[in-house]
């Protein structure tokens, strides 16, 4: 399918947006402004602009601690997210979840997740009210693969399978579970296998870094699961060119693999595709590009200028009523 | 009134708020029982012990959910479904197997509004049985009670009666926060009066069972019952003892335990669960902290032993607070 010229602004702005916030995250936290882990998204934003480029804004996703990149694709807003990866009173989450916790589930965004595995019960839930209710909504779970080894992915696999929920699971493989090779930690070597062993119907896109190919695939599968088909899952081949997190010297990679995500950079694969097709051309990237940095400019600065939560913010939010 | 068990109030319950609001559904392992069996049945059991029977029937399939035996897909499904508008009760079986699901009630459904700055609402209710007293043994015995009151985010209910029951369940589904509903196993028999329609007793309330002045023993869950027989007993002696069930772990009625314990000046605290970092030496902490210039005697706590919980039927009785114990401990603190 030839894309519209509209969506593949939109698809552009998306991962590029994610790419410049991360990139300053970064700067900012090893300039000392930002506690905490932070865990970076750059090199997998294909995926997280690919699969939520196909969802509308009443649709949910549960995310994972590497979770900015979601965020921003189901929509967040952008200021929001940077006041509370810096603690401030006024970011998403009243600075009371950080980068691990970012949420907005008006905007369909149940929660990144600091416990890996932990979104995917949670996902198939907003699955089951979206059936309930008859709306037509379907949900994602963004996991990876160190999650794909966890109890709770195969749980809510097979109860979506049981219930006929209308979910997509994501595996978002990018080689490492922290510092430990999917080769080593993933027995049988086979993700997706596994997903077919519960009978959900399953994809693999293999080149993550390739948009065109996550949203395609995406699009085929939402459209099965929108229309009742029940659960599918979709292993997706990316990588991540930072660490586990924002410190990690990544020890266990070579050079050369390093060398490799960096030429294969999707955003740059993406742009230079579209200029090359003649479908959009290079001025307007550049204007994008201008867009998106000022945005994040604005941002970080606001970020940092912004107030602190105080005593009374404490022992709010613990209950409705209490 | 008609005379009610406990199992009958909580099946109540149940449907008069499925009734009630659409948006309540009921899920968990065999909550109707049967799919796929080869009797073709597909509400043969409503619960392992009954309680859940005859909803399937009036509510279908798509608000009676029975689901495979998965307890984190079981809670953290209903974590999701009621983050994104529907009102589940989602059934544990026995509390025990918490074990197996601990971090989607305690790192998500707990503290989901929290960390999302007040962005998540979770109108849940958790149903568990606890307790000894079948010869159930160690993994489906145990009285956790105080592991959920630990954790901020979570209301903690022990219903002692069908009345309570009733009411703290209707209460509990139309609570807007995660609510862990703790039903005694034992209890299940136990009759009371309890009003056809639906009514909800609040959270955070305790109730007297008995009224006194010289002791004040404050107990839950069965343990409230037995305390209530002692008092009884007592009060022929002349031994005036008040018995505060505080129904309710998590919000804790503080006030009403202090008030009366400014009376009698004197604390038994009844708890079924083992003794350590429990609710028996939460409310002697409560004592000591905030009744102590009101103290006539040290506070006597009545609890399990640091053990599980033991199968052979002497051991259990052995192992579980009795009226005995109960009595010697009120003696102690009158002596």
């Amino acid at each position: 399918m030839q894309l519209s010229r509209e969506l593949m602004v939109e698809a552009y702005r998306g991962m590029k947006t994610i790419r410049v916030f991360e990139e300053r995250v970064k700067e900012e936290f090893e300039a000392g402004n930002i506690p905490g882990f932070v865990h970076l998204y750059v090199g997998q934003e294909a995926v997280a602009v690919g699969v939520c480029m196909n969802l509308v804004a009443s649709d949910f996703v549960g995310s994972t601690h590497r979770g900015h990149g979601h965020c921003i694709a189901k929509g967040c807003d952008v200021k929001g997210m940077m006041k509370e990866i810096f603690g401030r009173r006024d970011g998403l989450c009243g600075g009371k979840g950080g980068s691990m916790h970012i949420a907005d589930i008006g905007q369909g965004m149940l929660g990144a997740n600091g416990i890996v595995g932990g979104n995917s019960p949670m996902v198939i839930g907003a699955a089951l009210t979206a059936k309930t209710l008859g709306n037509g909504g379907i949900a994602v779970s963004f996991s990876g693969d160190g999650a794909s080894n966890q109890g709770t992915t195969f749980e809510s696999m097979n109860m979506a399978m049981v219930l006929k929920l209308p979910v997509i699971f994501i595996t978002e493989n990018n080689g490492y579970g922290e510092f430990t090779g999917v080769d080593y930690s993933v027995g049988s070597g086979d993700i997706s296998a596994r997903s077919a062993g519960f009978g959900l119907p399953t994809y693999k896109v293999e080149d993550g870094t390739n948009f065109f190919s996550v949203y395609e695939t995406i699009r085929e599968a939402a459209e099965k699961v929108r229309s009742g088909g029940g659960p599918v899952a979709i292993e997706i081949i990316c990588r991540r060119l930072h660490g586990h997190f924002l410190g990690d010297p990544q020890a266990y990679r070579s050079s050369e693999d390093l060398d490799d995500v960096k030429r294969n950079d999707p955003i740059q694969l993406f742009r230079t595709k579209v200029i090359n097709a003649g479908l959009i051309d290079r001025s307007t990237f550049d204007d994008l590009d201008s867009e998106v940095e000022q945005l994040v400019e604005d941002a970080a600065k606001e970020a940092g200028e912004a107030d602190f939560p105080t005593v009374a913010d404490l022992t709010s939010d613990v209950y409705v009523t209490y | 009134m008609t005379k009610k068990t406990y199992r009958q109030a909580i099946n109540e319950a149940l449907h008069h708020e499925m009734e009630r609001d659409p948006r309540v559904i009921l899920c968990g392992e065999d909550v109707a029982g049967g799919q796929a069996g080869s009797a073709g049945v597909t509400d043969a059991a409503g619960g392992v012990l009954g309680v859940t029977k005859g909803l399937f029937g009036a509510f279908g399939e798509s608000r009676v959910i029975d689901t495979p035996i998965s307890e984190s897909a079981i809670i953290g499904m209903a974590v999701g479904a009621a983050n994104t508008g529907l009102r589940p009760v989602a059934e544990l079986m026995f509390v025990d197997f918490l074990g197996v699901c601990f971090d989607q009630i305690f790192n998500q459904a707990a503290k989901l509004r929290y960390m999302f700055g007040g962005k998540a609402t979770t109108p849940l209710v958790i149903r568990a049985m606890v307790g000894g007293g079948m010869g159930a043994a160690a993994q489906h015995s145990q009285m956790l009670d105080s592991l959920f009151t630990h954790i901020p985010g979570l209301k903690v209910v022990l219903p002692s009666g069908p009345y309570d029951a009733k009411g703290l369940l209707i209460q509990a589904i139309r609570d807007d926060d995660p609510v862990i509903f703790l039903e005694h196993k034992m209890l299940y028999d136990m009759e009371e009066e309890v009003p056809d329609e639906a009514y909800t007793v609040p959270f955070g309330e305790a109730n007297y069972l008995t009224d006194g002045k010289d002791v004040t023993v404050v107990a839950t869950s069965r343990m409230a019952h037995l305390s209530a027989n002692v008092a009884k007993r007592l009060a022929a002696e002349g031994i005036s003892v008040e018995v505060v069930d505080p129904r309710t772990t998590s919000p804790l009625d503080d006030i009403s335990i202090l008030e009366s314990f400014e009376k009698t000046g004197r604390l038994v605290v009844v708890d079924e669960a083992n003794p350590r970092c429990s609710f028996a030496t939460d409310i002697a902490a409560l004592i000591s902290s905030r009744g102590f210039r009101h103290q006539k005697a040290p506070v006597v706590m009545v609890n399990s032993p640091h053990t599980p919980v033991p199968f052979s039927p002497a051991l259990e009785q052995l192992y579980l607070p009795n009226e005995e114990k109960i009595e010697a401990a009120i003696r102690e603190v009158m002596s």
